[in-house]
């Protein structure tokens, strides 16, 4: 064998394992950019102050966020509201029937969900929800509501949910249903009782995360939720939202609205950030063990 | 005269196309144990499993025939009745990773949802663990979890848990196939026990145990009851040629 | 269908209390089975509320979007000029700023997203440093998007706007060009970690084979490695156009947002999505909303299937 081939052949193979290895790294890079620089151009915004205030008008200077703090919790508790439980039990009907044509149907709709662009789901939202309709003996007033917001962010979670119920439910061994049903439990008890619980981990982190999706999610807000510069908890009225707050002030001209789209991200991020860590602890920690 | 428990007649099972029980009949006498034996995929845990309507919650799997527990149609009631009064115990220990071991004890109660005094409870937990034998072992750690027994304790474990609804008959699926020899002796042992109060059948691939354990034996083949007898004539003087084969080894 | 007859009631030491007990767990059980029913029901009814939710966002838009169908017709797609206000519409100015910006961004993002799949499926699966990039790669698919089109307006666009006039084009630093960076970064995670479990997929008696031959650990990944693996990793690189196509919030902060056919890379534009985000509640004229929905109904379509094949070819990789 030529030594000397053999050497360029590993040269070449080094330096492409160097250059994968650059590459790899350099992803980070922009992570930490924006890290970096929304920590910095954040913290020095925030204080108590602009955790409890309402965003004041052009001209003067401070305000707050409470508004949006306020209308992203309730805007995302509604959603939650609405989507654990219908994702939860879709999540379960599929892992009771692998086959089936209703099945394969309920498993492309969650697959074709899952890829739909949140604009498009605003969209949606926004004729179910905010314009003004009329069936017969239904009158829908309709206008700009955080429900209709809440409704386009449940849509957004409920493919996450179901996929990670379906998901977590199949890998659980088949004894464990035999092991309740032999012993003459009812179906709905078997899965309320053993099967969810010994799953919950699993749930639980596919719920976690499907919140931290949507918590960034300005789109399907955009004519929905709307937005509104003052503190409301109506979710029948237009309501304020931390993104929504971000995109509308960021865009601005004005240098006070752009230190509180500041804060607002840095807010924003820390929440998001710390959902996604707590999901991966609580997943390792609930988990159960066989 | 003894009283038949349990009586099966023409009683067919399916995976979809796949034939695995054929015609069996059968009588089972109360308060006695069954080996039920037979070579791999000879349809015997099938059968075991239609007897408490398990075989159904396989997507394809049919069956037809008449079962009849204390001349009640099994296919006439409803499942959770059937379940409740025939208990079946498994090939793999398994007990409810996410309960202590009290909680597996009396899960059959808990989870479905009966409420019982305290005092009751504790009873119905002590007495269900001393009949398996495992009262001793566990009374100081009844509120870990279950599994972390070993393989043997789970096992009893699991038959605490159906001892503890109290049915008329338990059904065992190969239920020392994933146990230590030790272990296995444990829970045959407690086989005698249980025969005072209840009936038990219990499908086995492994003929010295069929022979320890058993009062009466029937011989699966090929999805056939070809035999059932005494356990005594079954192993001594068997009437089926194919009977004959197996116990002496002739195929497995 | 069971009736009250059929209840086993056989108590065999019957003593008054064991037949009262016996009577109440029977009625019990008769509650439980009704609920059990009811269960059983409400499970279907969810799954079809998957599917009828589907069909009904689908039919939302083509409803919606009829009054543009109709009027516009088919060469709506590919006329080039937008005017609402002389009630002129033409979708092509934001087809093409929605392909230049989401292929741009996926030409960028490629070697980087096979890379970190490479780096994570072949090299170092385990250890704390693969951890750290894998957990890193994770938070920027976290990252919501507005924040990403904020950093990009701030931070970004100046450093384009100075490379715009060091290569001597016109200095605007919003634009596609723009979008495309911050879109590129986005959408690393998809085909990353889809291409890392892909990778990890491949048999290790494969890459022995090619071992015991004296290929070298380069040789190994490009003639038994990537070729394994090259339908997953397309399909990673399928789910990550799905993305930068239906991105809206951090390309609408800084495409620029002009109806105007983008003349070169580093030109403002407009894509459908961020038409969509920016006109959508100004639009005060039936036809120009009905427009608009159109946009929506054709980025519908186009997702669902560029999704649909990527998820098509990876059960087709994971079943074999």
């Amino acid at each position: 064998m030529d030594g000397k081939y053999v050497k360029y052949r590993l040269g070449k193979s080094y330096g492409f394992q160097s250059l994968v290895y650059l590459l790899a790294f350099a992803c980070i890079v922009p992570l930490l950019a924006i890290l970096f620089y929304i920590i910095r151009a954040g913290i020095t915004k925030i204080n108590w102050h602009f955790l409890v205030n309402i965003p004041k008008p052009v001209g003067e200077s401070g305000g707050g966020i409470a508004n949006a703090l306020v209308g992203s919790i309730i805007i995302i508790l509604v959603a939650a509201v609405i989507a654990v439980p219908i994702g939860i039990l879709a999540g379960v009907y599929l892992s009771e029937h692998r086959k089936g044509r209703l099945a394969y149907w309920c498993r492309l709709s969650t697959d074709i969900l899952q890829g739909v662009p949140s604009i498009v789901i605003g969209i949606v939202a926004y004729f179910w929800l905010v314009r003004p309709w009329d069936i017969g003996f239904i009158h829908h007033r309709g206008g700009f509501s955080a429900l209709s917001g809440s409704v386009a962010l449940a849509i957004m979670m409920l493919p996450i949910i179901v996929r990670s119920t379906e998901e977590t439910l199949k890998l659980l061994p088949d004894s464990l249903r035999e092991a309740a049903l032999a012993l003459g439990m009812p179906f709905h008890r078997v899965m309320f009782k053993v099967i969810i619980p010994v799953g919950i981990s699993g749930i639980l982190s596919g719920i976690m995360l499907s919140v931290a999706r949507i918590t960034g999610e300005t789109a399907p807000l955009l004519f929905t939720a709307f937005g509104n510069p003052y503190l409301s908890v109506n979710i029948g009225k237009p309501m304020q939202s931390l993104p929504l707050l971000i995109f509308n002030y960021a865009t601005s001209p004005y240098q006070d609205w752009l230190n509180l789209a500041w804060g607002a991200s840095l807010i924003l991020l820390v929440w998001v950030l710390f959902l996604n860590i707590f999901t991966k602890v609580i997943t390792r920690k609930w988990k159960v063990q066989f | 005269m003894e009283s038949t428990i349990l009586k099966s007649r023409n009683f067919n099972a399916s995976f979809g196309t796949n034939h695995v029980v054929k015609n069996v009949n059968i009588d089972i006498p109360r308060n006695h144990i069954i080996a039920v034996m037979g070579p791999s995929g000879c349809g015997k845990t099938t059968y075991l499993r239609c007897i408490n309507r398990m075989h159904e919650l396989i997507p394809g799997a049919t069956s037809n025939g008449e079962m009849k527990l204390n001349d009640e149609d099994v296919y006439q009631m409803h499942p959770i009745f059937v379940r409740l009064k025939i208990g079946m115990v498994f090939q793999r220990p398994n007990p409810f990773p996410n309960l202590s071991i009290y909680d597996n004890v009396i899960a059959g109660y808990k989870l479905n949802g009966i409420k019982l005094p305290k005092g009751e409870r504790d009873g119905i937990v002590e007495r269900s663990l001393t009949k398996v034998a495992l009262w001793k072992e566990v009374k100081d750690s009844l509120n870990k979890k279950g599994s972390f027994l070993s393989g043997g304790q789970q096992q009893r474990l699991c038959i605490a848990r159906t001892v503890a609804m109290e049915p008329e008959m338990i059904l065992f699926d190969e239920p020392t196939s994933a146990l230590d020899p030790i272990s296995t002796s444990t829970v045959e042992e407690l086989f005698h026990e249980l025969k005072a109060n209840y009936t038990l059948v219990i499908v086995t691939h492994n003929m010295q145990q069929a022979a320890r354990v058993s009062d009466k034996t029937a011989f699966f083949y090929m999805g056939e009851l070809v035999e059932y007898d005494e356990t005594k004539i079954m192993f001594t003087n068997p009437k089926d040629n194919r009977t004959q084969n197996y116990i002496t080894g002739r195929f497995s | 269908m069971i009736t009250r007859s059929d209840i086993p009631l056989r108590v065999i030491n019957s003593s008054p209390e064991a037949i009262l007990k016996a009577k109440k767990r029977t009625k019990r059980s008769f509650r439980q089975i009704r609920t059990e029913n009811v269960f059983r029901h409400t499970l279907t009814i969810m799954g079809l509320i998957m599917v009828i939710l589907v069909l009904g966002i689908m039919l939302t838009l083509a409803w919606q979007s009829r009054l543009s169908i109709s009027t516009l017709g088919p060469k709506y797609l590919w006329s080039k000029v937008w005017d609402p206000v002389q009630d002129i519409y033409g979708a092509w100015p934001f087809l093409l700023g929605t392909l230049l910006t989401s292929f741009l961004a996926l030409i960028i993002s490629v070697p980087f997203s096979v890379s970190v799949a490479i780096f994570l499926g072949e090299y170092h699966p385990k250890g704390w440093l693969p951890d750290f990039l894998k957990n890193a790669v994770e938070l920027i698919a976290a990252v919501p998007s507005v924040i990403y089109g904020f950093w990009a307006l701030e931070v970004l666009v100046p450093y384009v706007r100075k490379f715009e006039s060091a290569i001597g084009v016109e200095p605007v630093g919003v634009g596609i060009f723009s979008s495309s960076l911050i879109l590129a970064v986005m959408i690393i995670p998809y085909a990353a970690s889809l291409g890392r479990s892909m990778i990890s997929l491949v048999p290790s008696h494969l890459k022995e084979a090619a071992y015991a031959l004296g290929a070298t650990r380069w040789e190994v990944i490009r003639t038994v490695v990537l070729p394994y693996t090259k339908s997953g990793l397309f399909a990673g690189i399928l789910l990550s156009l799905g993305r930068a196509l239906g991105e809206t919030m951090a390309v609408t902060m800084v495409i620029g947002n002009t109806s105007l056919i983008p003349k070169n890379i580093f030109a403002p534009g407009n894509t459908m999505a961020s038409v969509i985000a920016n006109e959508f509640t100004e639009a005060d004229k039936p036809v120009y909303l009905s427009a608009l929905i159109e946009l929506g109904l054709v980025l519908f379509l186009v997702t669902v299937v560029i999704n649909l094949i990527g998820k098509k070819i990876i059960d087709r990789f994971t079943n074999d």
